[in-house]
């Protein structure tokens, strides 16, 4: 370490007790975790089945997801992916916001907009898949 | 006595495979933010829906998806080794073989993925049969 710089409290005794309000970060911490290890298996079984198996995205039109979505397991296995990504990636989003955005007013604005674009994502995706119509024209 | 290097971590694997996690990550985000758009083009109609995915079937998006898939991969991977590294106790210690391990393992699965995700491509751009 340089001499010019001083460490942040936390760092001269990184096992002292936390004087904060909250665990909010020791949850999103563990979330990352959680919804990583599932996420795992959601997303490349995902690509596997959308990109490899039986003639990969060659096969892949309106009447292919109609199929799928046919069934309940695919449902949940779309929703549980979508909600896990988004919240997943918004959160990790939030960290290289929090790190690079110095300014107060630049930061409270981008993750508000990354809130905002979370928040419709998921819920655009979720009536996607519930309200889906088979015999749409 | 001999120099004490400025930092264990900058420039090395450590902060390498950080950097490659970020990137990954935020490219994997904004993919999934077109990727539940065109989607919901079902709720529009089988017309606009198919018309958006015949492009993922061109050469150019092919390519694309296999780089979207390879940084899935590699988050996927150095995600399982961060994990190790926060709660196997031995994690810190093997941080770096666990990079190698995982780099191994990313090239063994990119190789038939590569073969597999592109045959169709190929075959349409050399004619194949």
């Amino acid at each position: 370490m340089s001499d010019n710089q001083t460490p942040a409290p936390a760092l001269l005794n990184p096992r002292s007790a936390r004087s904060g309000k909250n665990n909010y970060e020791l949850y999103s911490w563990l979330f990352m975790r959680i919804s990583g290890i599932i996420l795992v298996f959601l997303v490349l079984g995902h690509l596997f089945i959308m990109n490899i198996l039986d003639g990969g995205v060659q096969r892949i039109n309106f009447g292919f997801v109609a199929g799928r979505w046919a069934s309940p397991f695919w449902q949940v296995w779309d929703l549980l992916q979508l909600w896990l990504a988004m919240l997943h990636g918004g959160n990790g989003l939030r960290t290289i916001i929090n790190d690079y955005a110095e300014n107060d007013r630049t930061r409270s604005f981008l993750k508000y907009l990354l809130l905002v674009t979370v928040v419709f994502i998921v819920l655009l995706g979720t009536l996607v898949i519930f309200t889906f119509d088979p015999n749409i024209s | 006595m001999a120099p004490i290097p400025a930092t264990l971590y900058r420039g090395r694997e450590g902060m390498w495979s950080w950097v490659a996690h970020r990137i990954t990550g935020v490219a994997v985000f904004f993919f999934l933010f077109v990727h539940v758009l065109d989607t919901a083009l079902v709720r529009v109609s089988p017309e606009d829906y198919n018309a958006v995915i015949e492009s993922y079937k061109t050469p150019i998006v092919n390519f694309l998806e296999v780089g979207l898939t390879g940084a899935v991969l590699y988050h996927a991977l150095n995600g399982i080794r961060l994990i190790l590294v926060d709660f196997w106790s031995k994690g810190p210690k093997y941080h770096r073989v666990m990079l190698w391990v995982i780099s191994v393992i990313w090239i063994v699965i990119m190789i038939p993925g590569f073969y597999f995700m592109t045959k169709h491509t190929f075959e349409q751009m050399f004619g194949g049969n």
